[in-house]
């Protein structure tokens, strides 16, 4: 116990750590392990039975999957877009910069109904891709946009510091010692971002996991192809199935936190191999 | 390689940084610049390296038109003043980047590469640490990695930034004398650009002295050090005492009295001296002639303020620290070498 009581000149550990525990405890472990234990109330096997029920399985499948691609398209077009608003400075910046964050402050179901719009059949996108036989509106892919859309600011915004933060000389002594723009950026500028690339990534994905308003609206919610988990849950809800609701909530509980601590053991090893802090 | 310097100007957003300059540098030359901060040194240096365009004028390597030449294929090595490793790769791999990135026909083989870097190695003292990252090095170490990096592309010029800039005295020290002695070694064509000095007196075959984007002069370390060529210079390297005077008659006057220095020229004009570098006199015949009116311990020295009779002007001398003036007491002097620049204006 003393060797935590070392005298510091940073003191309220003891009190901050207190806290700490009683807010995660209060916020978030208290509402998870009610949810774990009404879920486990059922019987190990009726939640077997709930659990891997086919709908269920399929609509886990829908949301992990749409949520991974979006994710990683996220990835691709939110460090170009970082990249942009880092290191060119352009009429507008500012207001592009602004707009970056727009999807967090909006309601995700005003998202929800214009993405539907947009891409329905006779929308203004939406009837581009018709003729070509492409449904964007009311199938899985209309999903991934709306994940694509609540998930952008998440990739940029964490991108965003640490390219700004990166050190114009390192990308300088690569060209003096011969290498190409595009050897420069594959082998000296990327790795340097994979840690914050990382974070974003797995905030864009937890956020896409978890997105239920801007989905419904867009997703044509059809049982079996495209029906994300968390409409499922509360389509059990609605039928009072409680013990139904709660295992595939506990299911994507499970799923999701065994992602993100992949994701951040990888995070970690990346910081020690790419950035070396 | 020789570096041919022809009317280089440099704005930045219409702000002159260099105003047409033109230097020569011989092959296996080491050639510091030296200059206060805004001098456009550092802007010389990247203009050479290819990192800047010239607004106007031309820079050869050799006979070879340089100026209309990429970054990559000038074939420089540079050494930036913060090293601008790469913390992602190891030692080795800093060093061998330059080889790597190379395309495919020019691109020596792994064993050759492996070779070469371990070569490098040893060259700067390094051997054994090639699977450390930057961030595990002492500054002096990242230092002589970033030099390494520097010559695995063979590069035809060496151009330093600021090369000890960053780093604590005694490394300084060491690293300059090893510097010099690569150089030496190795025989390559070297810019360094420095604010010290002392530094560059020391390690330079020639300095070149800026100001304000322009050279104000160049030459060896004698040079510019005995034989300064502008009050600037006189002022910049090593210490300078000044005082206003008047030239009549081929003497030098202040106030009404001559000092018993002979000169060229008439008219106003200002004098200087090292405080170091003075006679004192018993009697006075014409010498300068002043009251201590301060004192303060050098290393080595104790340097008086003096204030000069008459004009009452206050320059600096230094004594030896067993020399008996005290406050108040007076003081006979002449400076053995002295400079007198007319004063314009």
């Amino acid at each position: 116990m003393t060797r935590w009581r070392q005298p510091s000149i940073l003191p309220g550990f003891g009190l901050t750590l207190g806290y700490t525990l009683l807010y995660l405890t209060l916020i978030i472990l208290v509402p998870l392990a009610a949810l774990v234990w009404r879920s486990t109330g059922i019987g190990w096997s009726a939640f077997w039975a709930l659990a891997f029920d086919q709908r269920t399985l399929l609509a886990l499948r829908v949301s992990f999957g749409a949520a991974l691609i979006a994710a990683a398209v996220n990835v691709v077009f939110g460090v170009v877009v970082a990249w942009v608003l880092v290191r060119y400075d352009f009429p507008g910046r500012r207001l592009v910069d602004a707009i970056i964050d727009l999807p967090f402050a909006l309601p995700t179901a005003v998202a929800g109904i214009s993405l539907a719009a947009l891409y329905a059949p006779k929308g203004w996108i939406g009837q581009i891709f018709a003729p070509l036989g492409i449904k964007i509106a009311f199938t899985p892919l209309g999903i991934v946009i709306a994940l694509i859309f609540v998930g952008l600011p998440f990739v940029v915004r964490t991108v965003q510091p640490v390219m700004a933060e990166l050190d114009r000389e390192v990308e300088e002594a690569a060209a003096t010692l011969g290498a190409n723009r595009f050897q420069t950026l594959a082998q000296v500028v990327l790795p340097m971002l994979v840690p914050a690339i990382l974070t974003g990534f797995a905030l864009a994905f937890a956020r896409a996991v978890g997105e239920y308003g801007s989905v419904i609206f867009i997703a044509g919610n059809v049982p079996y192809v495209s029906e994300i988990a968390p409409l499922l849950i509360v389509i059990r809800l609605e039928e009072f199935n409680y013990a139904g609701a709660t295992s595939i909530a506990c299911i994507m509980l499970i799923i999701s936190f065994c992602m993100l601590l992949i994701i951040n053991m990888l995070q970690m090893w990346s910081r020690r191999r790419y950035s070396n802090v | 390689m020789d570096v041919r310097i022809k009317n280089i100007r440099k704005e930045f957003a219409r702000f002159p940084a260099l105003n047409g300059l033109s230097l020569d540098i011989a092959s296996s030359e080491l050639i510091a610049l030296l200059g206060p901060s805004g001098s456009g040194k550092t802007t010389l240096l990247r203009l050479i390296a290819g990192l800047e365009q010239p607004t106007e004028g031309q820079i050869f390597f050799g006979d070879e038109d340089a100026s209309l030449k990429s970054v990559q294929e000038r074939n420089i090595g540079f050494v930036f003043q913060h090293y601008a490793l790469f913390r992602h790769m190891t030692v080795a791999e800093n060093i061998a980047f330059g080889l790597k990135v190379r395309p495919a026909d020019t691109r020596p083989a792994k064993s050759e590469i492996r070779k070469r870097v371990s070569d490098l190695l040893d060259m700067v003292h390094l051997s054994g640490l090639e699977k450390r990252y930057p961030n595990q090095l002492s500054g002096g170490q990242r230092q002589r990695v970033a030099l390494a990096r520097a010559m695995a592309i063979e590069p035809r010029v060496l151009l330093l930034d600021e090369p000890f800039g960053a780093l604590d005295a005694k490394v300084r020290k060491e690293l300059r004398k090893w510097l010099r002695e690569f150089h030496d070694r190795t025989g390559h064509t070297t810019v360094f650009v420095t604010h010290d000095q002392e530094e560059a007196l020391e390690l330079a075959d020639r300095v070149v002295v800026m100001s304000q984007g322009r050279i104000e002069q160049v030459g060896s370390a004698d040079d510019v050090y005995d034989r300064p060529g502008s009050p600037f210079v006189h002022r910049f390297i090593g210490e300078a005492s000044e005082v206003p005077v008047r030239i009549e008659n081929g003497e030098v006057w202040i106030d009404d009295r001559t000092v018993g220095l002979k000169a060229e020229g008439n008219g106003p004009a200002t004098l200087f001296f090292r405080p170091h570098d003075v006679d004192f006199l018993e009697g006075c015949g014409g010498c300068f002639e002043g009251v201590v009116v301060g004192s303060r311990r050098l290393a080595g020295a104790r340097r008086l303020e003096v204030e000069l009779g008459g004009s009452r002007h206050r320059i600096e001398v230094d004594v030896p620290v067993d020399h008996p003036a005290a406050m108040k007491s007076g003081l006979n002097f002449r400076p053995r070498h002295w400079a007198v620049f007319p004063t314009n204006g």
